[in-house]
Order: structure tokens, then C-alpha cells, then sequence
């Protein structure tokens, strides 16, 4: 098959950005989409060319290292799909598409495809753990997880921090990011120590970055690549108006 | 330089203990005092980054993602062991570490792999603490489910995501040290050599990946948790950043390179489709509990797997290992699969691949049941492959996975340099010659939540460390020699990618240097290394900027690298010419075809010391003495 493509190139955060076109040639439908870009970049690097910058590691959908827009969608088309796990079988042979970073104002382009997530690890920062230092731990049976909190606190674990939502949101909100981590912990009995603290201050740290509010639009959950449900962040800011009534801290 | 262990002296179950209590302390208010440069931040990486923050150290956290989260343990799927024993099945630290030994063929340490077994139950109560959520029962209990090499079930696990929620809870407890300033995290960083003054490890040059800027770091030790050595073979099922680079620099700087040899063909992968395929994908081992391995009886079998009636099947792992059927080790599991394909009996268009059937497993379970257990493993298969293993059999073949060998380590985890300690898959110690599957993340962990907060103080507080600036001369050295590949690389200016000659390097390892190896096979790899590395410095084409993000230009250095280690490798393998674990040599086999140790030769520990590039590394030899558990011939029939 072959693809034409339509490329976001920058080439650093300064510089202006404008849209380059490329044809993907001999495109195999077992390839994966990352595998269809690095034919292209291949051919790039031996016309010595800067090849197009986008990020990947694990290419099996689990380390959230890549994303970007296919023709819109973060991801590419298919639901439940990293962009390193889509694979070419699901185009046609002449399709247009066109690639684009993460666009938010949090998340500031780097370079071509390549944006900087790092106010991701700052809501973690603020309270996304258990304060336990090693050492002291009890008996892993010694608190005993009903397998309905624990399967449920695992569904919300799966976030892979990709970024996608964020991108999908007309708010670019990461209200799906940070209600993942504080429903997870909230589900379970080792986060109820700190419910409270947490929940505030993950969503305080999450607005101080830059991301936008909430407004339901449920785009978030449309792309995730891990599924996460919407009704995290229901959970999140139920979370968050008990912590503003009973706290006592 | 003679290898010392420093094992501890005492009987086995107490070395740990004694060892702990012999070993100086770093009192609490003198620990801001010491910097800490950790590379990498995987199980081993976080964790031990985390628990010298918790302990008061200042703490350096380097790693080449653009987040702490996303180093590759977090792709490890099917679960972590420990010898809890809360299946009440006869497990106990002694089985585990009998297990570990045994699985490993009788080429690790055996007062490390015991320690390793007895740190493995405070691993999980940590993760638990952590808020890991591990699988339950409905009673609340943690699930167990049972792995290769082991008759008990003693694997924890969160669904096929283990790694993830493992190394999530090690990220979260480094980003509340961050967030304390105990650990600065300094992500997008890659470190390109290893500075040393005095003989000891004092910093490192490293390159931000951003700016493609140069930096210098100064501490009092270095803690490389920097991973295995597998992308060597280009297609692997490591990420596509993974790379020997820290590890080779650092061995260039004299830290002895242990069994190199030793790598891990995993049985249960998905086959190559293609060329342009970048990485492989590896399917949990966990499916072989409920998953049945076979391929047709007849060679040239056309019929598809749902017309081929029992009789026409051969479920040949349980044909010849009726103890421990589809669960035996994946180095066995690995070469039966290739012994059938050789045979023509293989699957699928290619030829290269075999069975995995659940179609008796959901008969028994239901369809429910196994979506449970391995729903997500299923998926991923159905994405890749666009098949639906819920209705056909999985076609799965063996990739290279995971290395037991890496740098060599002392029982502190100390290389052969002062100071430089290496943790995790990057250092060897533990696995011997094969790794048992859920047994990676125990020992990731084990080194760095457990170990080193104590094998390091015990060093700190016994050396002389005179203040050392970043203006040293050692630095400088160090930084020129860095920025002198950088500029070579760019000026090469050739036609041929990186990629391509990586690809071509992959291809003779795994042919020549995979699952069989013979002395023929050993030599046509020494040939052709070399000339692959002449081709790569006449004739690579690096485009793009030195001062900005420039991905290719990571990844011709990676390779440059992995051109020098390759050689170190193969002759590693040529060497060991008995079969051991992962590495089998055709001209030494049982007559039924299983791995044929060599202990009056081969009992020890290879640890090679570099002399130059093609230059023939120094062998130097730690013999390996087994006092409780005694070397037999590995049986699982």
C-alpha cells in the first residue's frame, strides 16, 4: 500500500512548526503504525535528512511513551489502541493522514511529534503514592482487599500516562490522568491514611500546571488507549468536596 | 586482579544477617553529605533511588525516557515470586532458592541467590504497603498462580501488568522523594561514559537528550540499574530504546563484563511477520498454566489447527517432560520449539512458530475464567496478529528476552571499580545460565529496595572520599572522548542507517550466536563482526543536529556500541564449550538431546576485562562452589 502523509515538523520548542508532506511507499499491512514511520525515516536518513522525531519504547501499548494525532485522533482510529499498537491493516491503500503532537498548553512541543510530559510526574509528585518508607511493612495478607475494590482499583491502575487525554480534550484537562491515580488509591484500604491530603493536593498540583477544568464531554475516555472509564473522575471530584467537608487537617 | 565474592562466612541462612550487621553504617545526619548518581530508574533504578531518599541521601536520578515511569520492567507481565508459602503447597525460602540454583544450571552464587530467596517475602509486603493491586481472592487473600521451573504456586500478580503496577509503585515512592528534594529526577538523560578518579566511580558525562548538551555529574558513588544487553540482537521483545550502552562504557572503563553469553530465548512470543518489524512481542509465560503447546505430528501438516485431530497432534512438551509438562524452564521450552521447526513440524506461513492451545482450558473454565486471567495477554495478541486466540490457537516462538549475564558484581553488588555498584538486570548474579520466569522483578527489587541501602553505606563509610568537582581533569578527559564519537558519528556522512546495520548485526547473532551454538557457528560470528563495525564508522549516515533532540544520532551511538560488545559475546560462548541453561552448545548434548554441563571445566564465573576494541579481552575466572544444593544433571521429566 501506499500512504500519504501529512507531518507537524518543528524543530525545536521555539522554532515555528508548519506541515510537511511524505509518501509511505511498499506500506505492509502487518506493520505497525511506528514501523510505517521508520520506513519513512529510513529513507530520510539516507538522503541525509533530519528524520521525523516522535517517541516510542516499548512498542507493545504498556509504557505510554508514544502518541500523537492520526488525523485528529489521538492514537489513530481504533479504541482501546496505543499509536505503536495500530497497525497499517487498518488503512486503505492512497489514504490521506495527517500527524500532529499533543496539542496543550501543558504539554509544550519539543520537537516534531515529540512533546514534554513532565507535568505528569508533578501531579504524581504532589500525594500519587502511599508515604511508606521500606522497611516497616506489614504482612502483604495482613490487610485483607476485596477482590471487587482490588479489581476495580486495578482497572484505574492500568493508566499508562500517555498523554491522550489531555490531547482529546477541547479543555486539555489531564482530569482523567489524575483521577485514575487518586481512585485507585481511594479504592483501596492503603490509601485511606491519606485520602484527604492526597485528593487535594493532586488536583491543585494538576491546575497549577496549566490543564484546563473539566466539562464531561467524555472525550478522554474515548481515547484512552487503557479504556479508563469517565466515572474516575466522578469518583475524583466526589473525593474532593468530602476531603473540602471532613477534613480536619 | 583475583575475583573476590566477598561472600560472607557462616552457614547460608544467616550470611545475610551477619553481613548486615558487620557492615558500617552511614549515620542519619551525615547521609545529605554523600550524592548518589543512580542511571536508570526500572524496578532496580526506583527503587533504590527511592530508599536512599527515604534513608537521607542526596540522590541523582537519571534516566533515558522522558519519564521515570516508562523503563521497560514496566512491560514485565505474568507476576513476581516469593516464598510466602500462603498456598500451603511446600514452598519455603530453601525451595526458592533450590529452584533458582537449579533453574540456573548451576552457574550463579549460591549465598546471593539465598539472600535473594529470603528478601523475596518483604518485597511483597512492601508492594502491598505501596498500594500495588495485586490479584486477591474473594476472601481478600493475595492470589498466587504457578511459573515455569516450579511445582508451587508462589507468583504474585496484577493481572498481565505486573511490571507496570510494580514499577509504578517504586516510580511513586521516587516522586514523593522527589517531591521531599531528597532525589532530583533528571529524565531524558542518557549517560555516555563514567568518570573515575582515584580508581573510584566519582560521575558520569551525561547528554541531555533535549538540548543535546553535555553535562557533568559528581558523587560518591554510582549505581548502574541500566538493564540487559538483548537489543544486541536487534529483534527482541526489549523495548527499542533498551540498549548495552552504560553497561559497555562502563566496562571500557574497567569493570569487568560477566557471562555474556547467558542470554534468555523466552519460548512464548509472537513470530516475525516482517521485515520492517522493529520489535518482538512477548506473551506472559503465565499462559502456559492453562495453555497446551503443540505442532502436527506429520512435516508439511496443511490442514488449519481446528481440523487436526487429536491423534495428529503432538503436545510435545508433555510427551517428554510428564512431570512438568508446558512448565518447564523457557531455555527448554525454547529449544524443543526450535527442535520441531527444524524437523519441518513448525506453523503458520513462516514455519517458524508452534501452538499454544487454551480450547481444553475453556472447556474446563469457561470462557469467562480465562478472559479473566489472561484477557488483556489475548488482546494484545488479537492486535498484533488479527487473529482471536479465544477460538484458534496462539502461534507463538521463541525470542531473545532477557540476559543473566551483565557486569560483574561482588555479594555487595560492586564491580570491579570501587563505587560503581550495578543492580538489577545489568549486573549477572543471580540467574546463573537461565532466569526463572517472575523472577526479574524479585530481583530488581530485592537490589534496590533491600541490598543497597546497606552494601552502600558499608562502602561509603569505609572509603576515603576526597571532595571531587566536576572541573577535575578526569571529567574533562571523560567529556572530550565523548563529544570526540559524537562529532565522528556526524562526520561519517554515508548512506547506510544505523537501523540497517544493527538489523544486519542482529541477524548474525541470532543465527550464529541464538538458541544452538557451535564452534563453526562462533567463528563465522567473529568474522563478521568486525567487518560489520568497519562498515558502520565508513559508511553510517547520521543526518540532523548535534544541539537538539536527535533521536538518530542516540541510536548510532547505541549501535556503535553493541558492534564492540558483540565480540565480547560470541567469544564468551566460544569459550564455554559445555551447554548450561540458555546457552547450548550443539557439540554438547545428552543422547536425548538435552544441555550437557561441563563442571570439572566450566564451574565458575567468566568475567571478562577489556584490553581495546578487537582486541581479545582478559578472562578472569570466580570458581563457583556449591556447599547445599548438589550440581546434577537438570531433570523435568
Amino acid at each position: 500500500m501506499r500512504i500519504f502523509l501529512k507531518v507537524w515538523r518543528q524543530a525545536s520548542p521555539d522554532a515555528q512548526g508548519r506541515f510537511v508532506d511524505y509518501t509511505a511507499e511498499d506500506v505492509s499491512p502487518d506493520m505497525s503504525f511506528l514501523e510505517m514511520l521508520d520506513v519513512v525515516n529510513e529513507r530520510l536518513i539516507m538522503q541525509g535528512e533530519d528524520p521525523i522525531a516522535f517517541d516510542s519504547d516499548c512498542r507493545e501499548g504498556i509504557c505510554g511513551t508514544c502518541g500523537f494525532m492520526v488525523s485528529g485522533i489521538a492514537h489513530g482510529p481504533d479504541p482501546g489502541t496505543t499509536v505503536c499498537q495500530l497497525h497499517m491493516r487498518r488503512f486503505k491503500d492512497g489514504m490521506r493522514l495527517t500527524l500532529e503532537p499533543w496539542r496543550a498548553r501543558a504539554f509544550q512541543v519539543l520537537k516534531d511529534l515529540v512533546v514534554d510530559r513532565s507535568a505528569f510526574d508533578r501531579i504524581i509528585q504532589a500525594g500519587g503514592y502511599t508515604s511508606v518508607n521500606v522497611g516497616g511493612a506489614p504482612d502483604g495478607n495482613a490487610v485483607l482487599v476485596g477482590k471487587t475494590a482490588s479489581d476495580k482499583a486495578m482497572d484505574s491502575a492500568a493508566c499508562i500516562g500517555c498523554g491522550a487525554c489531555v490531547a482529546a480534550c477541547k479543555n486539555a484537562s489531564a482530569a482523567l490522568f489524575t483521577s485514575a491515580k487518586i481512585s485507585q488509591m481511594a479504592l483501596l484500604p492503603q490509601g485511606q491514611v491519606e485520602r484527604f491530603q492526597r485528593v487535594v493536593k493532586m488536583v491543585d498540583r494538576h491546575d497549577e500546571e496549566g490543564f484546563g477544568s473539566c466539562s464531561n464531554e467524555g472525550e478522554c475516555e474515548a481515547v484512552c488507549p487503557k479504556e479508563i472509564p469517565i466515572t474516575n473522575i466522578a469518583r475524583m471530584n466526589r473525593e474532593y468536596f468530602r476531603a473540602l467537608l471532613f477534613s480536619r487537617d | 586482579m583475583t575475583l573476590d565474592s566477598n561472600v560472607p562466612g557462616g552457614p547460608l541462612a544467616e550470611k545475610w544477617d551477619r553481613h548486615r550487621f558487620e557492615s558500617k553504617l552511614v549515620n542519619p545526619a551525615n547521609r545529605r553529605r554523600y550524592t548518589i548518581i543512580v542511571v536508570g530508574t526500572g524496578l532496580a533504578g526506583a527503587s533504590a533511588a527511592s530508599s536512599l531518599g527515604e534513608l537521607g541521601y542526596n540522590v541523582l536520578s537519571f534516566c533515558i525516557q522522558d519519564s521515570p515511569r516508562r523503563a521497560h520492567s514496566i512491560a514485565a507481565q505474568g507476576g513476581i515470586n516469593a516464598a510466602k508459602n500462603y498456598q500451603n503447597d511446600g514452598d519455603s525460602i530453601h525451595r526458592l532458592f533450590y529452584d533458582t540454583v537449579k533453574g540456573g544450571d548451576y552457574r550463579s552464587r549460591e549465598a546471593n541467590v539465598y539472600r535473594l530467596a529470603q528478601l523475596s517475602v518483604n518485597i511483597i509486603d512492601q508492594c502491598v504497603a505501596q498500594g500495588v493491586p495485586f490479584a486477591r481472592e474473594y476472601g481478600g487473600m493475595l492470589d498466587n498462580r504457578s511459573f515455569g521451573g516450579a511445582q508451587v504456586s508462589r507468583t504474585f500478580y496484577a493481572r498481565g501488568q505486573t511490571g507496570q503496577q510494580l514499577l509504578l509503585g517504586a516510580y511513586q515512592s521516587l516522586m514523593r522523594q522527589v517531591e521531599k528534594g531528597t532525589v532530583r529526577s533528571l529524565p531524558n538523560r542518557e549517560m555516555l561514559d563514567l568518570v573515575l578518579v582515584n580508581g573510584q566511580a566519582r560521575g558520569v558525562i551525561i547528554r541531555n537528550l533535549i538540548t543535546g548538551e553535555l553535562e557533568r555529574y559528581a558523587a560518591d558513588a554510582v549505581l548502574l540499574c541500566t538493564g540487559g544487553y538483548g537489543t544486541a540482537y536487534y529483534l527482541s521483545t526489549n523495548a527499542v530504546g533498551s540498549n548495552v550502552t552504560a553497561s559497555w562504557r562502563a566496562h571500557k572503563r574497567g569493570a569487568y563484563f560477566a557471562n555474556p553469553c547467558f542470554t534468555q530465548i523466552h519460548p512464548t512470543c509472537i513470530p516475525v511477520s516482517g521485515s520492517a518489524q522493529s520489535k518482538l512481542t512477548l506473551m506472559s509465560e503465565s499462559l502456559r498454566n492453562d495453555g497446551r503447546v503443540w505442532v502436527p505430528k506429520n512435516p508439511g501438516e496443511r490442514r488449519p489447527p481446528q481440523q487436526i485431530p487429536e491423534e495428529d497432534r503432538d503436545y510435545y512438551l508433555e510427551r517428554r517432560y510428564p512431570s512438568f509438562g508446558n512448565l518447564v524452564p523457557r531455555d527448554v521450552a525454547s529449544r524443543n520449539a526450535k527442535a520441531v521447526c527444524d524437523e519441518g513440524r513448525g506453523v503458520g506461513e513462516s514455519g517458524l512458530a508452534v501452538y499454544l492451545d487454551f480450547a481444553d482450558a475453556i472447556k474446563r473454565l469457561g470462557l469467562e475464567v480465562i478472559r479473566g486471567r489472561y484477557g488483556n495477554l489475548f488482546d494484545m495478541y488479537t492486535k498484533i496478529t488479527d487473529e482471536d486466540p479465544y477460538r484458534l490457537p496462539m502461534r507463538i516462538y521463541p525470542a531473545i528476552h532477557y540476559t543473566m549475564g551483565g557486569l560483574w558484581v561482588d555479594y555487595n553488588l560492586m564491580s570491579t571499580i570501587p563505587g560503581l555498584h550495578v543492580l538489577g538486570e545489568a549486573n549477572f548474579s543471580d540467574h546463573g545460565a537461565n532466569r526463572l520466569g517472575a523472577s526479574a522483578l524479585m530481583q530488581g527489587l530485592a537490589d534496590g529496595y533491600f541490598v543497597i541501602p546497606y552494601t552502600l553505606a558499608h562502602y561509603l563509610a569505609g572509603s576515603t572520599l576526597p571532595a571531587v568537582s566536576v572541573d577535575h581533569e578526569a571529567f574533562r578527559e571523560a567529556e572530550a572522548g565523548v563529544q570526540g564519537q559524537i562529532d565522528r558519528l556526524l562526520a561519517v556522512k554515508g548512506s547506510r542507517t544505523p537501523r540497517q546495520l544493527h538489523r544486519e548485526l542482529g541477524q548474525v547473532l541470532w543465527d550464529n550466536v541464538g538458541m544452538a551454538r557451535s564452534e563453526a557457528s562462533l567463528r563465522t560470528a567473529l568474522a563478521r563482526i568486525p567487518q560489520l563495525r568497519e562498515e558502520f564508522w565508513q559508511n553510517v549516515s547520521v543526518p540532523g543536529p548535534k544541539n537538539n533532540l536527535n533521536k538518530n544520532l542516540e541510536y548510532a551511538g547505541r549501535v556503535a556500541d553493541y558492534l564492540e560488545f558483540a565480540e565480547v559475546l560470541t567469544l564468551d560462548a566460544l569459550h564455554r564449550t559445555e551447554s548450561c541453561g540458555g546457552h547450548f552448545r550443539d557439540e554438547s548434548q545428552t543422547p536425548d538431546g538435552e544441555a550437557q554441563r561441563d563442571d570439572e571445566n566450566f564451574s565458575y564465573v567468566a568475567a571478562w576485562e577489556f584490553q581495546g576494541v578487537g582486541k581479545a579481552p582478559a578472562l578472569h575466572k570466580e570458581p563457583l562452589t556449591f556447599e547445599y544444593v548438589k550440581p546434577t544433571q537438570r531433570s523435568y521429566k
